[in-house]
């Protein structure tokens, strides 16, 4: 067991185990240092000097990276602590690009917040600002150095966190910026689009791709037939965009304000997650059945599947080649969908909401053509609901439209770690054994823990799956196997640490929140409760997808569905 | 398997304690060949003396480092017995004239020896009285051994320290022996070296001995000298620490620019690694401890020890919050010391002729000697060793021969750029670590600028912020920005654009970034400033209020004027002037156009009447 040591701070004992930073001793007994650059299981870097205290040393400490030790006094709230803060917030201030109005963190800007709460009423200091340039070259988000507090958090969201590190800090002093290496811009390095970097900033120096305007001009069209689909993992969160509580699942009163928005169809990703399953299911079995390239690996993730192909594609073979769920979706509403409503294909206009900023990139891989013509975040759908002047918590619950919109209980965990996995295990299980499954819920992939690994038992043999979520646990996974060390049949790998769930499409949470609540088991809960009120919990048993390829499809893995629902991945250079 | 024994037959067989005495015959001929002595020319009197001297028996010419008085160079000493002669500002001429006459006939060239250069009655430099007023422990060898031949440094008691160490002496032993020395960290802090390395003695599966030898202060060369002049001092100090804390890794942290010192170094641990003085089993004793070489790429702030430790691990030299301190994380999360080459440079002799010997030269909490780099308005520039608690008028007069020019001291500077000033009314002041801190200075690493009349105080706080700025990493928010509008204020004030609120500004900022700063840098980054302000409060205000340099130093302060009464009318300075700013009949006084005038002061220069001056 951890050593316990007592300190003191602000004159109230605490006891913590040793090495817990002061900041959360802090915490504990409800003192809330204010922060900037330290983000929970992010980031402690001690650089902004905001949260420094008073330990008693010849200068102040940050009490972000200051272990607690026994016997500690510490004080958090001196005159001499808080004037030194409010100068640092100044400094910071007087080389900010202080445009907040126009702002996309306007309201929602940790800078803003921790400005006011210091009662920062003036910037004496004013002086020479840094200039750069805006990176647009990303599909999925702009980079504006101008608001970077160099705070790293980004930094070390994409080297530390997901092991990839596309970003970091060049040049030196007052010039430091955080940029890829080389003054390369984003979309030209191997970054994987998965937002992890946005979700850390606490300014609008990383912002999303703003698609909204495209939304508005097509549902204002009177000639375009606008169709939307939302993704899993929306629901589980877009409700923190109006102030609801972390975990509140809101699909029914999404699917109204979409209504109202002016969609002419709402549709379920969830419907072609279970078709994924069906494809997916089918393509493994084969795999199983007749000696073809095991572990295979899902292909949900779209940033996963760039990471793999700039890091791993020694793994293409073992890629399923089932297209994403967002993509089999844009594909049966241009192809399916279309002829059947008889409209032309170019008066329907595609728009996906989804969790993820990759899902952008996705959508603009060219051999997916126009299937899905517009990708907007859960970040962006919250926004065009406040611009609608919908009161959303008043909303009423409404279903998503027929057909495309019917979804079983298998579909909507694919928004969390491990849901994947489970919804193919729910149908493979079914299908090879031709018995029900009893025990549905499968208890050892769900959980936060980076790598995990199970052995199912399906008829005589054992299947070993792992699942994998973030892509430094994907790194430690397919190493292990590259190395021969490890062997599976199945595996799992989403590129956000949680899953969609926590996708970088997803609502912004302020790091004050991130270090009282683990943000990603409240949102995963949204989706096993969604999952366990479902009357159908399989998604081979799913009827509208079942009259899909009664109607269009064929079977699944036939001839159709590889022309509609596969694809192919490219190997792309790291550098 | 070397031993004492082997050690003391090196001894015997090499020089004695003063090089040579008159019971040894021959002839010792040594040539400056530290990085002064080198760029001076000192490589060509080198190889003139090795094939002049070729045939002669009983006479050998040796390369050693720096003595400190680099602006002597090419220095070249002549050693008979226990006659030793220095020659200064040899040329290739000189050098066959005193290879003549004095290695072949036996006569001292008296016209190139160093006291005829300094105008005193001394052939040698241990005669000077700047010389003489010093006492040299960490330079003891430098600019007398050959720093490429382990021999010279055994014969000089090298390595003594470690085989008693080895086989006399409990890791406790060594740490008390340190701590009762008193001595304290050289790099510019002043730690206590032994409770250091007390910390850093509880378990752990891996430990390092790192060496900082990074010196990155502007001006400051006082490593360097060591590292070129006696680098087996600092492996065997290393190699007590490994033994002490129980490391058997050391690093040796050192700046690219100091190319010779590397070369030296390698050539040094290569000897001892294979005298079995370094590596595994060190005399026997069962004792592991290799040292390696890690190039920095001369950053400032690399030379902070976080930022080092970083640097070694390959990350970005950024320093890291302490605590924990290296002493329990260091080099990849392992307790680590970490000290200076002037601190590690001490040590084999403190262990050799023990506390007592010791501490008998310095103050009660400032044992020993420092090392400075004396450079500015002094009349000799270079490294001087004193005994902790010199007085600076001392310094400047005694070993710096005053001021050039005739000129009248201001200020000195010492700690470079994380230091402070100290003006006339300290110069009396014991240079030690708390004194020194008292009158809101520091020690630092040891350089020493001298400033007279004409500088400009709150210029020279613009010079060392101006540093400081360029040299922050940029991690902490008070370094990156707040130095930087520290500086522009000083920007302001220094070209007449000053405002009324101006000082207060520095002082607020300077308190703030002083305590909210990540590392030592920013910490003291606002040190120059402060301590001007502090003393020199005036003239920031002169500058603000009445928009005048009183030094005439700030160019946008400043104006030429020609005094008519003076002013002969020979038109020197108009044909001197390079913009064409100067007019007049000849014979009649000439004037100046002050909006074509670029201040570049070229008329003042030519003017043979003294009729032209600035305001
Ligand atoms: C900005 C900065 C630069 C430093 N540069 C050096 C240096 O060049 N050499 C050095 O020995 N110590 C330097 N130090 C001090 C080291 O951090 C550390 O205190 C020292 O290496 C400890 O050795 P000592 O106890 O033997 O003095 C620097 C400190 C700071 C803050």
């Amino acid at each position: 067991m951890a050593k316990m040591v007592s300190l003191t701070i602000d004159g109230i004992n605490v006891e913590v185990e040793e090495g817990t930073s002061v900041l959360k001793a802090a915490k504990d007994i409800g003192i809330m240092i204010p922060t900037l650059c330290y983000l929970n299981g992010v980031n402690s870097f001690g650089g902004c000097r905001i949260c420094v205290v008073d330990a008693g040393a010849k200068s102040l400490l940050a009490s972000c990276t200051l272990p607690a030790a026994e016997g500690m006094v510490i004080k958090t709230n001196t005159k001499e602590v808080q004037e030194a803060r409010r100068m640092n917030m100044e400094l910071i201030l007087s080389n900010h690009d202080r445009s907040c109005l126009t702002c996309d963190r306007n309201g929602k800007c940790e800078l803003q917040d921790t400005a006011f709460q210091m009662n920062v009423d003036e910037i004496r200091f004013d002086g020479k600002d840094t200039k750069h340039k805006l990176d647009l070259s990303s599909p999925a988000m702009v980079r504006d150095p101008n608001k970077c507090i160099l705070c790293r958090r980004c930094v070390a969201a994409c080297g530390r966190v997901q092991d990839i590190g596309v970003i970091g800090p060049t040049e030196r002093g007052f010039r430091t910026i955080v940029e890829p290496a080389f003054k390369m811009s984003l979309g030209d390095v191997a970054c994987i689009n998965c937002g992890q970097c946005l979700q850390a900033c606490p300014t609008g120096a990383i912002t999303i791709v703003d698609d909204t305007k495209k939304v508005w001009d097509a549902i204002a069209d009177p000639n375009k037939h606008v169709v939307v689909q939302t993704a899993p993992a929306v629901r589980a969160a877009l409700g923190e965009e109006f102030g609801l509580p972390i975990g509140t699942c809101v699909t029914g009163k999404m699917a109204t304000a979409l209504k109202r928005l002016g969609f002419d169809r709402v549709f379920d990703t969830d419907f072609a997650a279970d078709l994924t399953i069906m494809e997916e299911g089918t393509e493994f079995i084969g795999r199983l059945q007749n000696n073809g390239v095991l572990p295979m690996i899902t292909s949900c993730s779209p940033g996963w599947i760039k990471f793999m192909e700039h890091n791993y594609h020694d793994f293409l073979p073992n890629m399923s080649s089932c297209k994403s769920p967002q993509q089999m979706m844009g594909s049966v509403i241009k192809n399916y969908y279309a002829p059947k409503m008889n409209i032309p294909r170019e008066n329907i206009v595609s728009v996906s909401v989804m969790p993820c900023s990759a899902k952008k990139f996705e959508a603009g891989r060219p051999e997916f053509g126009d299937d899905v013509d517009v990708v907007i975040t859960t970040q962006e759908l919250g926004r065009m609901i406040r611009m609608a002047g919908i009161d959303f918590e008043r909303l009423p619950d409404s279903d998503f439209d027929p057909l495309l919109g019917d979804s079983t209980g298998a579909a909507v965990i694919f928004g969390v770690t491990g849901g994947v996995m489970e919804a193919a295990l729910r149908t493979v299980y079914e299908v090879l054994t031709k018995e029900t499954l009893e025990q549905i819920e499968f208890e050892s992939i769900r959980g936060m823990e980076g790598l995990k690994e199970a052995t199912v038992k399906i008829n005589d043999l054992d299947v070993k799956i792992a699942v994998a979520h973030g892509t430094a646990n994907a790194r430690k996974l397919l190493d292990s196997i590259r190395s021969g060390e490890k062997e599976y049949h199945f595996i799992e790998i989403m590129a956000c640490p949680g899953g969609c769930i926590n996708g970088g499409g997803q609502p912004l949470v302020d790091s004050e929140i991130k270090l009282k609540t683990n943000v990603v088991k409240q949102r995963a809960k949204a989706l096993y409760s969604e999952d366990r009120g479902k009357a159908l919990r399989k998604s081979h048993e799913n009827p509208s997808v079942q009259q899909v390829y009664k109607d269009w499809l064929g079977e699944p893995g036939g001839h159709k569905s590889h022309e509609f629902l596969h694809t192919k991945y490219v190997e792309r250079d790291l550098y | 398997m070397i031993t004492k024994k082997d050690l003391d037959k090196i001894k015997a067989a090499t020089l004695t304690e003063n090089y040579l005495d008159d019971s040894r015959e021959g002839i010792r001929v040594t040539v400056g060949m530290a990085t002064c002595g080198i760029a001076a020319g000192a490589k060509p009197l080198f190889r003139l003396l090795k094939e002049g001297t070729a045939d002669l028996e009983k006479v050998e010419v040796k390369m050693v480092g720096c003595i400190g008085s680099c602006r002597l160079e090419p220095m070249i000493e002549v050693y008979e017995g226990s006659k030793r002669t220095t020659y200064v500002f040899m040329t290739p001429e000189k050098c066959q004239k005193v290879l003549d006459e004095h290695i072949k006939g036996g006569k001292v060239v008296t016209e190139y020896t160093i006291g005829a250069a300094d105008k005193e009655n001394a052939s040698s430099i241990t005669e000077m009285s700047y010389f003489k007023s010093q006492k040299r422990i960490v330079l003891r060898n430098c600019g007398t051994i050959d720093p490429e031949n382990i021999d010279e440094y055994i014969a000089r008691g090298g390595y003594e320290a470690l085989d008693k160490v080895l086989t006399s002496m409990s890791k406790e032993d060594v740490v008390n022996t340190l701590l009762s020395s008193g001595l304290r960290g050289r790099g510019g802090a002043g730690f206590p070296t032994g409770l250091k390395w007390k910390f850093t003695m509880a378990e752990a599966d891996q430990k390092y001995v790192v060496c900082n030898a990074d010196e990155g202060d502007p001006g400051a060369f006082m490593n360097r000298s060591v590292l070129e002049g006696d680098p087996h001092a600092l492996l065997e100090a290393m190699a007590i620490a490994g033994y002490t804390i129980g490391a058997t890794i050391g690093y040796i942290y050192i700046r690219a620019e100091y190319p010779l010192a590397v070369e030296r170094l390698k050539i040094a641990i290569k000897q001892a690694e294979d005298k079995g003085l370094l590596g595994k089993n060190i005399m026997g004793s069962g004792v592991d401890f290799t040292i390696e070489l890690r190039l920095g790429a001369g950053a400032f702030v690399c030379g902070e020890e976080t930022a080092l430790i970083a640097s070694i691990e390959g990350e970005r030299g950024e320093p890291r919050p302490k605590p924990p301190f290296p002493s329990q994380s260091g080099v990849f999360g392992k307790p680590t010391v970490i000290n200076n080459v002037g601190t590690f440079a001490n040590i084999p002799q403190i262990i050799v002729k023990g506390v007592d010997w010791f501490k008998s030269t310095g103050t009660e909490k400032s044992s020993g000697t420092k090392v400075f780099a004396l450079g500015g308005k002094i009349s000799n520039p270079g490294l001087v060793e004193v005994p902790m608690g010199t007085t600076l008028r001392d310094i400047i007069y005694n070993m710096g021969g005053g001021i050039p020019n005739g000129k009248k001291f201001k200020a000195a500077q010492t700690g470079g750029p994380s230091g402070g000033c100290i003006p006339v009314d300290h110069i009396d002041t014991p240079i030690d670590y708390d004194s020194l801190a008292e009158i809101g200075t520091m020690m630092g690493s040891g350089g020493l600028i001298i400033m007279d009349e004409d500088n400009c105080m709150v210029d020279i706080a613009r010079y060392f912020l101006d540093f400081t700025v360029d040299e922050s990493c940029g991690k902490c928010v008070p370094c990156r920005i707040g130095t930087k509008r520290m500086l522009e204020i000083l920007e302001r004030i220094t070209t007449s654009k000053g405002k009324a609120d101006d000082i207060s500004k520095l002082k607020e900022l300077g308190k703030n970034i002083k305590l909210t700063a990540l590392c030592g840098l920013g910490q003291t980054a606002p040190n120059p400033v402060l301590s001007t302000i502090r003393y020199f409060e005036q003239e920031y205000e002169t500058h603000i209020k009445e928009h005048k340099c009183p030094a005439g130093s700030c160019q946008a302060m400043i104006a030429y004027f020609i005094e008519a009464e003076k002013c002969i009318g020979c038109g020197l300075c108009a044909r001197k002037c390079p913009v064409d700013a100067i007019s007049g009949e000849k014979k009649q006084p000439h004037k100046i156009d002050r909006s074509k005038c670029i201040k570049c002061g070229a008329c003042m220069e030519a003017c043979p009447v003294d009729a032209i001056y600035k305001r």
